[in-house]
């Protein structure tokens, strides 16, 4: 029969289709409405899955997000995405499940061996053995425990679905749609806040959507809850966003939600992202998380079919379930008594309620006489029997010694259990507040509020329907105040039943049995019992923190929701102090497992880190050029003709630039523009160099350091009048200087008159190198007199190219003649075509960033951040030229002064050439004096670049070594793992050392 | 004490392990100790394990404000690897993984050390050079490191993206293969445990509140919430609150305390066979024993004690791990937490005397420390019962910021051009 | 992500807008080649990196790129205070016992 377990009528279900699933492919049937929980049960299944370390057979134990066993891949799109809770999975035609961490079967699984086994497997087993031998341990024992270890398995393909991200800004945060956060809501609204109203489940109302014994302004709870959202959802400043959990909660009121968009769907819209992410800044926040049950620890308390007593009635209310024929109530307070009374109105027979109390409320007692319900009161379960579906229980009687007394045996199909409630303090906890103790109510509730929130209803430990809607009215009505300093006349609805329960328990029961053979779980998913936590506190881990990382109770994927509290006690119990004084584990985000994918977000591909294109991007695509990732700048890095690899191109655009022209696109160079009256004086405080003499019209290298005395930066610095300067920077380097400048400007030398403004992205601009350098721009610049005399190297002028302002500065980082021209940006592609095609005329290049590399160092022209490392002083560079020696000040002149820094042995910038000029050095590779240094040798210095030279036609490199200035001549050698390299040190500068190329 | 084996475990098995003893004791402090730890972290416990092994000074309490392991060592991603630049740091980090190598045994308590690789990928023509000087000096250095070309890298670790068409792609990796992963609590558990068999007392639960000095400047001991300690040698080993600590004995120090994150994904079965590393794009991840994702995102840009950090921060690591391992954008996060990093200016750690007699510290781990663990207390051990820092750490002194003469890990790894 | 006001802009804005420039009030020796070496390596690298009520300098670099001041406490993160760059150091312990009020 199809769905045995079904009631006949009932529930949320949508009663008029069925719908097809697969478990472990075993064809279902459900109904819309369904979770894959209470589909499977609606068809006897509770054997789920098996637990983690013993490979137990577990069943389904709650109705929500805090279940810790009914964990299951789910396939979709020829792949699985693990360890899904069936409590949350919405049913769709067509879903496929599967259960997780057996092998072969979840019938028959090998790894259940550890089950027997499990007296050598104690908390903390690993710790104490598999050390021998020694070798073991990497190649037998780990592969082992991790083969072992995990539940389901990995996705195996790249995720083609797509995630969301919203940023929202609210006056009140309602987190959870039950009693509670539905009339804080309904409050907020009415008072004038803008109000998000987020639940974690597919509808809202929570425990309202159960509760059959109540009513609220005289309708049953289910019509109220609609009515209710009918009324939030037609009110303009209300946003409902269901499936959406919050699950972090930051500093300022910042809370983080995910939204489950298209995961319940059969065939979801490939336009809409599979989740989404929700960044909320709220004014305030209304925590009302609710209340969960807590399982009772005794022995085979983990059997299949033994479930909390509110998810039996959840399941039978609002799913139309039962969760057997035949069920045994276990609890020790009053609330599982109402879910005994609702399962025996639908037909099933209550073997017995089993209640730890010697007296429970004689209400209840009498109800239960009047349906004939067996009532065992100061009775504890002490066992179950059944492997793979809970047969039957064991009874156990208190007596006043202490002693439990053989009780007997009830069979039943199905055990309800309840401990009492346990409020939800995730949320207030990572807000970080501190819980506090209360004894009234057994149970940690939230203290002061640090952050601007307000926990309601059971997440406080409050219960009781009447009391927990006004509690949630009153918090949205202060919500909204505090939020709005508006207040509205908000009437309350009545509620009448949904009383609120007595009693509950903590930690492991009494019994009669053996303690040292049965296991009472207290973490079902990582397979803790209370014997692990008693042992983890004999072992002296006295610390709940301890406890907890020893035993691992509480880091299953319910992050110790259900399990925290029974520990908690155990251990005390162990520790012989009270539960206040061993403490609770603080909760951390996320409340629930969030999807990875909702954090990235649409930062994928293109859009993981933004591209920088420069005005000659689409050009260089279109010609073939090779990209290198600079940043976030994509750089030409070589053109290839057909046919050439990356040394061929290279070397022939190397020749080419020196032979007679080469073009090449600097826009990513950093530029500043410095104006003011005191800009010289600025740049005199900033860089090493003497500014203030420089004439308008005129360029100077420009050398920064930090405080400290080491290289930061450098560039060219034009000046354009006396009071602007045209700064340039390295690629790299741009942000981080023009930060510098700004702080020290504002905040060291607030009287400057100065302004600056990074303009990198205002202009483009194109290198033209070469002999032919100036016949390749005279026909597009009008203004200027390009002859040497007129405009020599290292000049300015502000001209036009085709009739375009720009700015042209003569400059050389490749030794020949050379002119920089900026233009703006959006006449970059025009000036690159022109020039481009300019060019080709004259049988010139474009080049790329590797070819401008070997040039400058032929010239051996530093760069920062490739020969020098931020340990490298001018001195050290061989720079000391560039520093302005009568200065006052610098950025980086005290610095130098530091006893390091001018002490013998620094290394030293020099040149490098191999004695066989066709071996090329590595980059990076070390410098020794000894030819087969011994391991351990401290390097005198290392290589910093090294390339081919086609002008030399021969390699080159540059280093930094010890007093390598000093050694000039001298023979060092670089040990690889092939052999020692000898090689000669020299100058930095391998051609045209007199400069008289660039002078033409 | 008892050890602990196989066979151990089996007698135990057949007495319901009803026998086993504590793994250290929760004594009240004495009056008076030879040296008082400040810190029961990992580094502290294994000063105070060293102290005691090979100094034979163990008339030694480790006091701890919270519980011990409780700090960073509790917190990390427990990546264990030496193959850093400079000679100094090499040097010092080699040296630990000389340790890690036969902890377990040595302390006769499984931390798990697992070395199963270390690959630190290289995204751009300025990683490559950076990492390629990493292996020259490594080798140099007698450190393991190599490098790997891109599809070297996926034979070692399948999952890792090389594509070329992702925003970017991987140029190569250096893999250290004696890197690894360890089992971070049984390193706190293992030393706290070892060093309470040799007569160390772990005092946890007792903040210290002063350094008290005498007349002459020399420490005389630690004012704790237990009552004053006296002591002639006292090591500071607090981590991010070293600032506070040595405050009290009027020293200041070059450390700011950043907050930083990591977090772990549910459990599932072996997916990740190795540790990967990016600088570049700022993705750290590991598989542990347990089956969870291992992922160490940033720190914030402000200093905090807070433990707690921006979703930004974690956002930015997610994405970096979901770019190169696409199949991971499925997985879930189960856990994310953070911890308090101490960072000096040069990223170097410090392990050092002080200006004050009697005083020293061992600090500046940032956001690297638990690697070090065994050799950090190694060296500092021997720093404090000599009154002179071991060979390897003499230049991780406070002074190297005054001189100029920085271990700068960070600049090495600079910006290119 | 912290919520930080600009004194400047006179706007409460996200902290991605802002960049934290460390400790505040370390002014830079106004002579430096006077400095000792003391001064020197107090201003380049020694911090209080206090645990409480701690002063900061940030930027709001992708707004109005002014510098200013804040008051926060390092244990909660909460701002206690923003003013101006130029504007005297709060009185601290009274700013703490308002926010502990």
């Amino acid at each position: 029969m199809s769905q045995p377990f079904r009631t006949e009528k009932g529930g949320r279900i949508d009663r008029a289709g069925e719908i097809s699933f697969t478990f472990d492919g075993e064809q279902m049937q459900g109904h819309a409405g369904d979770t894959l929980a209470s589909a499977l049960l609606a068809n006897g299944v509770h054997l789920v899955g098996r637990s983690f370390k013993y490979h137990r057979p577990r069943g389904i134990v709650t109705a929500g997000s805090e279940e810790p066993n009914a964990l299951v891949g789910i396939y979709r799109h020829g792949d699985q995405t693990p360890n899904l809770r069936a409590t949350q999975v919405e049913l769709y035609q067509g879903l496929e499940a599967i259960s997780q961490n057996r092998f072969p079967s979840l019938g028959f699984d090998v790894g259940a061996i550890n089950d027997r086994l499990s007296m050598f497997f104690p908390a903390g087993f690993y710790y104490k053995t598999f050390m021998w031998p020694k070798s073991f341990w990497d190649r037998v024992y780990e592969p082992v425990i991790r083969a072992a270890a995990g539940l389901g398995k990995p996705p195996q393909n790249p995720d083609q679905d797509f995630y969301g991200n919203q940023f929202a800004h609210c006056d009140v945060l309602i987190a959870g749609a039950g009693p509670a956060g539905l009339a804080a809501a309904l409050a907020a609204a009415e008072s004038g806040a803008s109000v998000i109203l987020c639940d974690e489940q597919a509808e809202f109302g929570g425990s309202l959507l159960t509760e059959t014994n109540a009513t609220i302004d005289g309708k049953a709870p289910a019509d109220w809850v609609a009515e209710t959202i009918g009324k939030l959802a037609a009110t303009d400043n209300v946003r409902l966003l269901s499936r959406t959990t919050a699950f972090g909660y930051f500093a300022h009121n910042y809370v983080a939600l995910a939204e489950r968009v298209t995961e319940h769907l059969s065939q979801p819209d490939p336009k809409l992202p599979r989740e989404r992410l929700w960044q909320v800044r709220a004014k305030e926040v209304v925590i009302a998380s609710g209340a969960i049950e807590r399982p009772m620890v005794f022995p085979e308390n983990d059997r299949p079919g033994i479930l909390l007593a509110e998810a039996g009635r959840t399941y039978l209310n609002r799913y139309g379930v039962k969760v057997g024929h035949k069920v045994v109530i276990a609890t020790a307070c009053d609330t599982a008594w109402q879910v005994a009374f609702d399962l025996a109105d639908n037909g099933v027979e209550i073997a017995a309620i089993v209640d730890l109390r010697e007296s429970p409320p004689e209400s209840l007692l009498s109800i239960a006489k009047a349906r004939n319900i067996r009532v065992e009161a100061g009775c504890v379960v002490t066992g179950t029997l059944g492997r793979k579906r809970i047969k039957a229980a064991l009874l156990g009687k208190l007596m006043t010694s202490g002693q439990v007394a053989s009780g007997g045996q009830v069979d039943c199909d199905a055990l309800l259990m309840s401990g009492g409630w346990t409020p939800t303090v995730s949320l207030y906890s990572q807000s970080r507040g501190k819980v506090v103790w209360d004894g009234d109510k057994g149970a940690y509730v939230p203290g002061k509020s640090v952050q601007k929130e307000r926990s309601v209803g059971g997440a406080k430990g409050l219960y009781g329907l009447q009391a927990t809607l006004e509690d949630g009215y009153a918090a949205g009505e202060e919500a909204a105040k505090a939020a709005t300093g508006k207040s509205a006349k908000v009437t309350y609805a009545a509620a009448s039943g949904g009383e609120p329960g007595e009693g509950g328990t903590l930690g492991a029961l009494p019994h009669d049995r053996n303690a040292s053979k049965v296991k009472a779980f207290v973490d079902y998913q990582n397979d803790v019992t209370a014997k692990d936590v008693k042992l983890a506190v004999r072992e002296g881990m006295h610390s709940i923190e301890h406890i907890k990382r020893y035993t691992t109770t509480g880091m299953a994927t319910d992050q110790g929701r259900l399990s925290n509290m029974n520990a908690l006690q155990i251990a005390s119990g162990a520790l012989e102090r009270p539960m206040t004084d061993v403490g609770l584990t603080t909760f951390r985000l996320p409340y629930t497992p969030t999807t990875f994918g909702i954090f990235a977000g649409v930062a994928r591909g293109d859009f993981f880190d933004p591209v920088r294109k420069t005005p000659s991007h689409d050009w260089v695509v279109e010609h073939g050029g090779v990209f290198e990732d600079v940043g976030q700048w994509k750089r030409t890095w070589y053109f290839p003709k057909p046919g050439e690899d990356m040394h061929a191109a290279v070397a022939r655009e190397c020749k080419t630039v020196r032979d007679s022209v080469g073009l090449f696109d600097a826009s990513t160079l950093g530029k500043i523009e410095v104006v003011g009256a005191d800009a010289a004086e600025f740049l005199e405080r900033m860089y090493t160099n003497p500014w203030k003499k420089l004439a308008p019209g005129r360029c100077r290298y420009g050398l920064l350091l930090n405080d400290a005395g080491f290289i930061s930066d450098d560039g060219v610095i034009g000046r354009l009048a006396d009071d602007r300067f045209h700064v340039t920077t390295t690629t790299g380097g741009a942000p981080s200087v023009f930060a510098t400048m700004e702080d020290y400007l504002q905040t060291e030398w607030p009287d400057l008159d100065v302004w600056i403004t990074s303009t990198t992205e205002q202009y483009a601009v194109a290198a033209v190198q070469g002999p032919k350098a100036r016949e390749v721009i005279a026909p597009f610049i009008e203004g200027v007199d390009l002859s040497n005399d007129a405009f020599p190297h290292m000049s300015v002028r502000e001209a036009t190219f085709c009739g375009v302002p720009c700015r042209l500065f003569r400059i050389s980082f490749t030794g020949e003649l050379g002119f920089e021209i900026n233009v703006p940006r959006r006449h970059g592609k025009m000036m690159w075509e022109t020039l481009a095609g300019e060019i080709e005329k004259h049988d010139g290049t474009t080049y790329g960033t590797e070819t401008m590399h070997v040039l400058r160092a032929e010239k051996g022209y530093i760069i920062v951040g490739q020969d020098t490392d931020g340990t490298v002083t001018p001195q050290d560079a061989g720079m000391t030229w560039a520093i302005g020696k009568k200065k006052f000040d610098f950025v980086g002149k005290r610095g130098l002064d530091r006893p390091d820094l001018v002490a013998e042995n620094r290394k030293q910038f020099v040149g490098l050439l191999t004695k066989d000029p066709k071996v090329k050095l590595e980059e990076g590779a070390q410098i020794t004096t000894a030819e087969n240094p011994a391991t351990g040798t401290p390097a005198e210095g290392h290589v910093t670049s090294s390339y081919f030279s086609p002008a030399l036609d021969r390699t080159i490199a540059l280093a930094v070594v010890k007093n390598g200035h000093a050694l000039e001549g001298k023979t060092l050698y670089v040990p690889m793992p092939d052999g020692s390299i000898p090689v000669e040190v020299t100058g930095p500068v391998f051609y045209d050392k007199e400069g008289a190329r660039i002078n033409v | 004490m008892k050890r602990y084996s196989f066979l151990e475990l089996a007698k135990n098995a057949f007495s319901a392990h009803q026998n086993w003893g504590r793994q250290w004791r929760s004594p009240e402090p004495k009056s008076e100790y030879d040296v008082v730890i400040v810190g029961a972290g990992g580094h502290g416990l294994a000063t105070a394990y060293y102290l005691a092994k090979e100094h034979g000074v163990r008339n030694v309490a480790v006091v701890e404000k919270g519980w011990l392991g409780g700090g960073n060592t509790g917190r990390n991603t427990t990546i264990v690897r030496s193959n850093y630049l400079w000679e100094e740091s090499a040097a010092l980090y080699n040296h630990a993984i000389g340790l890690w190598q036969g902890l377990s045994q040595e302390l006769n308590y499984n931390v798990m050390y697992s070395a199963r690789g270390v690959m630190m990928l290289a995204h751009t023509v300025h990683d490559v050079q950076v990492a390629q000087r990493h292996i020259h000096a490594n080798r140099l250095a007698g450190v393991q490191n190599e490098w790997l070309s891109p599809e070297q890298a996926k034979d070692y670790c399948p999952p890792l993206n090389i594509s070329k068409d992702i925003r970017y792609p991987v140029m190569g990796a250096a893999l250290q293969r004696v890197g690894g992963t360890a089992r971070h609590d049984a390193v706190a558990w293992g030393y706290a445990r070892g060093a309470d068999d040799m007569g160390v007392d772990i005092i946890q639960n007792c903040a210290v509140s002063g350094i008290r000095r005498g007349a002459d400047g020399a420490v005389e001991g630690v004012e704790t919430s237990k009552g004053f300690i006296k002591a002639k040698k006292i090591g500071v080993v607090a981590a991010g609150h070293t600032s506070t600590v040595m405050d009290m004995a009027g020293v200041r120090m070059p450390l700011e305390s950043y907050p930083l994150q990591a977090l772990v994904s549910e459990p599932v079965k072996p997916a990740f066979p190795c540790v990967v590393m990016s600088n570049t794009i700022h993705a750290y991840i590991s598989q542990s024993d347990k089956g969870e994702l291992v992922i160490g995102a940033g720190t914030d840009q402000f200093i905090s004690y807070s433990q707690t950090g921006g979703i930004h921060i974690s956002n930015h690591t997610i994405d970096a791990i979901c770019e190169l391992f696409p199949h991971f954008r499925r997985m879930r996060m189960l856990r994310n937490w953070g911890g308090i990093v101490d960072v000096t200016p040069d990223r170097s750690p410090i392990l050092s005397k002080t200006p004050v007699q009697g005083l020293y510290v061992n600090c500046g781990w940032g956001t690297g420390g638990f690697k070090a663990t065994p050799g950090s207390g190694h060296v500092f051990a021997h720093t404090i019962a000599k009154d002179e820092p071991h060979r390897i750490n003499a230049p991780f002194t406070i002074d190297r910021f005054r001189t100029g003469r920085l271990i700068d890990e960070a600049a090495a790894a600079a910006v290119a051009h | 992500m912290l919520l930080v006001y600009c004194p400047y802009c006179g706007v409460e804005r996200p902290e991605t807008e802002f960049s934290c420039g460390g400790q505040a009030h370390i002014a830079r020796p106004v002579d430096p080649s006077a400095a000792t070496e003391e001064d020197w390596v107090n201003f380049l690298y020694m911090r209080s990196n206090t645990k409480g009520v701690y002063v900061e300098r940030w930027r709001h670099t992708h707004g109005c790129g002014r510098f200013f001041n804040a008051v926060r406490n390092t244990v909660t993160d909460d701002f206690l205070s923003f003013y101006k760059a130029g504007e005297p150091m709060p009185d601290l312990e009274e700013l703490a016992k308002e926010a502990g009020k």
